[in-house]
């Protein structure tokens, strides 16, 4: 992800706000009136497809956004982000796009599929360990020592893209053990007990709760993924799905239960 | 006689098996070509020539001709026990060799590392007392490989030893052969097809191996990723490289299933 993709995503971010909602003051701090007036929203079953690590948190959105909009009905479809836009790339009946890493989101825009996107959230990386911690590891550092048996995502999938970013801001070289496909079974493998460290998402870490400990990373030697969202143009339901989209980027229940699932402001 | 025989065979051609039949083949074959159709020609010595592709399948040949060992040295009596029924309850432990089959591979994974993970059932006292961890290894690999492929082998060659007329065992102790030399001179030669055939389904089954493995042993080119985890890797990234390695193990499998069955399925067949 460059730099310079990042920041037009943002001047994006804000110009597509401001189209679809001139009357709006350029401020966030009174994000509900971004959102559309239910009254405005027609009667629709939407399809929502998004990004695995989203698959606890997006089902509480929805029933916030149900309050509000009691006459859509939002259906999803979790998965890997790159397997998600090149199933919408194949013509999948989709109204909604979240995926977890800008790249992915472009490559849908890009091939004229999506609206402009909006960014929902951030996410950061954590180390994930065994409850009980029996390797004793404290930071980054310690996954370099020997013996000690580290898993990772492969640099495939957006956590393992991070994952190897992080180590090389941290300047440690770490051999891994495994390199896993996606990072629900990285964090599988953790709280078995069989890795002694995983380099996980914070969200994930959150969900699992007390199955694992995990060592924190200092915000400035940690990395960010980010997450945008956007409604797919050739969608049927296009009124629904922006009302979706907008909701989840500006309203302050969507954006608190982000926050309560371990998901960081995106701006 | 031939012409009789002939006129037999074209009164009785059953049409009604013959369109569903013909269905099945088109289902088969269609992805077959398909894959072939899509594969990138041009780059495929490349992609063949990067060392990872070939440490994967160096990694898929070895472990699965191991994990066939393995269901050899150890199915093979077990497939006797169970067709003699020398076992009080051989119709529950039958079905319990068959839940393997059943699993979905990546829940045989799962069980594998709550066996024998690190703090697993079997995995803690091999670990704690020997230092043996079996997740993350090539062993590891072979043993994910074996359970899911060893009731291959059972089930087909517990069926040659059932078919085998016991007159012939009888007799052969009768004069004097003890237990082993009747098993090793008369039992086993009876039942060789069945072996072979068992033998080439598990390690077929071995080979194609993806979700216990991924689950138990993890994700590691040269250690533990084989060739089904190489191309399920690339497909992240790279589709034509997937395709390109796909065709790589087909063609690994077909030419030795052909060879076999010249060998030693056909003789097997008219035995």
């Amino acid at each position: 992800m460059t730099r310079a993709r990042s920041g037009f995503l943002l001047v994006a971010t804000l110009a597509g706000s401001l189209a679809l909602a001139p009357a709006a003051s350029a401020a966030t701090a009174q994000p509900d009136t971004q959102l559309l007036a239910p009254s405005a929203v027609p009667t629709a079953t939407i399809t929502v497809s998004a990004a695995a690590s989203l698959t606890n948190v997006f089902p509480a959105i929805a029933d916030a956004f149900r309050n509000k909009y009691p006459q859509v009905t939002v259906k999803f479809n979790f998965g890997g982000s790159s397997a998600l836009v090149t199933q919408l790339k194949a013509g999948a009946p989709v109204d909604v796009l979240a995926t977890a890493s800008e790249p992915t989101m472009w490559s849908a825009y890009n091939a004229g599929l999506t609206s402009i996107p909006l960014l929902i959230a951030k996410n950061t990386m954590a180390i994930a360990m065994p409850s009980g911690n029996p390797a004793r590891i404290t930071g980054l550092p310690d996954l370099a020592k020997p013996g000690i048996l580290v898993g990772v995502c492969d640099t495939s999938v957006p956590c393992g893209v991070a994952a190897r970013d992080l180590l090389k801001l941290n300047n440690v070289t770490v051999t891994p053990v495994t390199r896993e496909l996606d990072v629900r079974s990285l964090l599988g493998k953790v709280v078995s007990g069989d890795l002694d460290a995983g380099i996980v998402y914070t969200t994930d870490v959150k969900a699992a709760g007390r199955s694992i400990t995990s060592v924190a990373i200092p915000p400035n030697l940690n990395v960010t993924t980010t997450y945008p969202i956007a409604a797919v143009l050739t969608s049927p339901n296009s009124t629904a799905a922006w009302a979706f989209v907008r909701y989840v980027r500006f309203s302050l229940s969507a954006q608190g239960l982000l926050r309560a699932f371990g998901f960081t402001k995106p701006w | 006689m031939s012409r009789t025989s002939k006129r037999r065979l074209r009164t009785a051609r059953p049409w009604f098996l013959l369109l569903p039949g013909a269905v099945a083949l088109t289902f088969l074959i269609v992805p077959l070509i398909a894959l072939l159709s899509q594969a990138p020609w041009g780059s495929f010595l490349q992609i063949l020539s990067n060392p990872a592709a070939l440490d994967a399948l160096r990694l898929s040949l070895e472990t699965s001709l191991m994990a066939t060992l393995v269901a050899l040295v150890f199915g093979v009596p077990l497939a006797w026990l169970l067709a003699r029924e020398v076992l009080p309850g051989t119709r529950f432990w039958r079905a319990l060799v068959l839940v393997p089959l059943l699993l979905p591979p990546v829940v045989a994974g799962v069980t594998l590392l709550a066996a024998f993970g690190r703090r697993g059932l079997v995995g803690q006292w091999l670990y704690n007392g020997l230092g043996v961890q079996l997740p993350f290894t090539t062993v590891g690999v072979i043993v994910a490989e074996a359970f899911v492929a060893m009731p291959f082998l059972i089930i087909t060659l517990e069926g040659g030893f059932r078919g085998v007329d016991r007159r012939y065992e009888e007799a052969a102790s009768t004069l004097g052969a003890s237990a082993w030399t009747t098993f090793r001179r008369i039992t086993l030669p009876m039942v060789w097809p069945a072996i072979v055939a068992g033998t080439v389904l598990c390690w077929a089954r071995a080979l194609g191996e993806f979700g216990a493995t991924i689950t138990f042993a993890g994700n590691f080119p040269g250690v533990t990723q084989t060739m089904p985890l190489a191309v399920y890797t690339a497909l992240e990234s790279d589709r034509g490289v997937a395709i390109a390695l796909s065709i790589v193990l087909l063609a690994v499998s077909v030419t030795v299933l052909v060879a076999l069955r010249g060998r030693y399925l056909r003789s097997g067949a008219s035995a």
